[in-house]
């Protein structure tokens, strides 16, 4: 094979923007981290709320916090997103989709993509935290009861907290499906990292380089996402469960 | 709400969405036979006493579940087929790029399946294996007519539902130039200035197909239980 390896591309100037594709690289990563991390909050935020409705003693509410799973997990995200990208800005009351349009078109991708990754990834979120509310002991919740604390109160000091702590190992793969999910808001044009290694294929005629530096980068983030989640079940584990010393 | 809808542009393209959708179920029949099969094999090498082929399936499984799908699939798209013809010489004109993308799909889901296959194999006792080595069995033996009948009986909701997760999953080769049902959906909402109906119908159909199917493993799931 005749191919002409030249690492240093990387460190040529870029065609646009008087910088090298080294920073085209970089600014594509630092969208993607961006990204992943705001959906994830989201995603959390969602996921514990609708995760606990979904255990409450009220039909309406868990039902509600059912249907609510099922439509976010039986929609290919590629669709999910095109429909927060596409539709909703003509579904909305005129104004705020004209708004919505008027911003510029990172903004506008970014948002869509984040709001998209955050409402698909709560969904899988709160199905976790169902499962880990649901494996505590149902003493707990009857303790709290007996205590005199309202039924809020019983999630808010004792059973959220205990089954947050246990689901962490759980959480870490939903964590690291955020980045590699992330890849598909490259489809809507947002300039993430992915869609730098594509737009690098045209611009260097390097295909080779472009596309193992963007597969690197993403193991790169893998293992960082590990080690890091490695320390915080370090700091959650419940003392006298499985797992913990 | 400011906008009209008008669904007129469906019923003339159904014939189209539905070539789409064949080529979807094509891709998800593919890759869950190449899935299960290729993955079955990982699964085994990487619980194997010989090393070399437990770091090798380690290895395959863990790269394939670090790059997200859309990755995997431009570089069966992109650069794969570029090597393919540098490496055998193909004719310039040849296009190996639709097969390239569907084989890169399988790859991916394979190292998926792996993971479920090589639990529901460790999810038999040892005492089986055991049982059946002092039988006289060989170690393979043991495997096809003992371990592997008892963990895919355990294995066949959660292979269904990484089934229904990758028919979803097909959607994504819209970054190629395959036409599934998602392509097409966007194609005529395209052509017709009706994206917003087109991708509307595109969902609701997903949804239906999807949901129906998690309930059908749902139902089983309580078969096997009991």
């Amino acid at each position: 094979m005749a191919y002409a390896w030249h690492w240093e591309v990387f460190l040529q100037p870029a065609a646009a923007g008087g910088t090298t594709y080294l920073d085209w690289m970089l600014a594509g990563l630092e969208t993607t981290v961006a990204l992943s991390l705001a959906a994830w909050l989201m995603a959390l935020l969602l996921g514990a709320l609708t995760g606990v409705l979904r255990t409450v003693p009220s039909r309406l509410w868990a039902g509600l916090a059912a249907a609510y799973v099922e439509l976010f997990r039986n929609v290919p995200l590629l669709v999910q997103l095109f429909c927060w990208y596409f539709v909703l800005p003509e579904l909305l009351p005129q104004s705020w989709g004209d708004a919505y349009k008027q911003m510029n078109p990172f903004a506008q991708q970014f948002i869509a993509a984040c709001v998209c990754l955050g409402f698909f990834t709560s969904a899988r979120v709160c199905e976790q935290v169902r499962a880990g509310i649901d494996s505590l002991p149902p003493g707990q919740k009857n303790a709290g009861l007996a205590l005199g604390l309202t039924l809020a109160q019983t999630y808010r000091y004792v059973m959220v907290p205990m089954a947050l702590r246990l689901i962490v190992p759980p959480l870490t793969s939903e964590f690291l499906n955020v980045f590699k999910n992330s890849a598909v808001a490259s489809t809507i044009g947002l300039l993430e990292l992915a869609a730098q290694g594509r737009q690098l294929v045209d611009y260097t005629a390097q295909p080779y380089e472009s596309f193992i530096a963007v597969t690197v980068l993403y193991m790169a983030i893998n293992v960082v996402v590990m080690a890091a989640m490695r320390q915080v079940e370090r700091k959650a584990r419940v003392p006298g469960y499985i797992g913990s010393k | 709400m400011s906008y009209d809808f008008d669904w007129s542009s469906i019923p003339g393209a159904l014939p189209f969405l539905w070539d789409g959708m064949k080529v979807s179920l094509e891709i998800t029949a593919t890759a869950i036979v190449v899935g299960i099969v290729w993955g079955t094999l990982l699964a085994l090498m990487r619980l194997s006493p010989v090393k070399p082929l437990s770091w090798f399936a380690a290895g395959y499984v863990n790269l394939f579940r670090s790059i997200p799908l859309v990755m995997v699939l431009l570089w069966f798209f992109l650069i794969v087929p570029r090597l393919l013809a540098g490496v055998l010489g193909l004719p310039p004109g040849s296009d190996a790029r639709l097969a390239s993308a569907m084989l890169g799909f399988a790859l991916f889901e394979s190292a998926y399946y792996a993971e479920i296959i090589r639990a529901g194999i460790q999810s038999v006792p040892q005492g089986q294996v055991a049982a059946a080595l002092a039988l006289g069995m060989s170690y393979g033996q043991a495997m096809r007519h003992v371990v592997l009948p008892q963990a895919f009986r355990n294995m066949v909701p959660l292979l269904l539902t990484q089934a229904i997760i990758l028919f979803q999953d097909t959607s994504l080769v819209y970054v190629s130039a395959l036409a599934d049902f998602f392509g097409a959906a966007y194609k005529v909402g395209d052509r017709d200035g009706r994206l917003v109906e087109l991708l509307l119908f595109a969902g609701a159909v997903y949804f239906v197909i999807c949901y129906a199917a998690s309930l059908l493993v749902r139902q089983l799931r309580k078969k096997v239980a009991t």
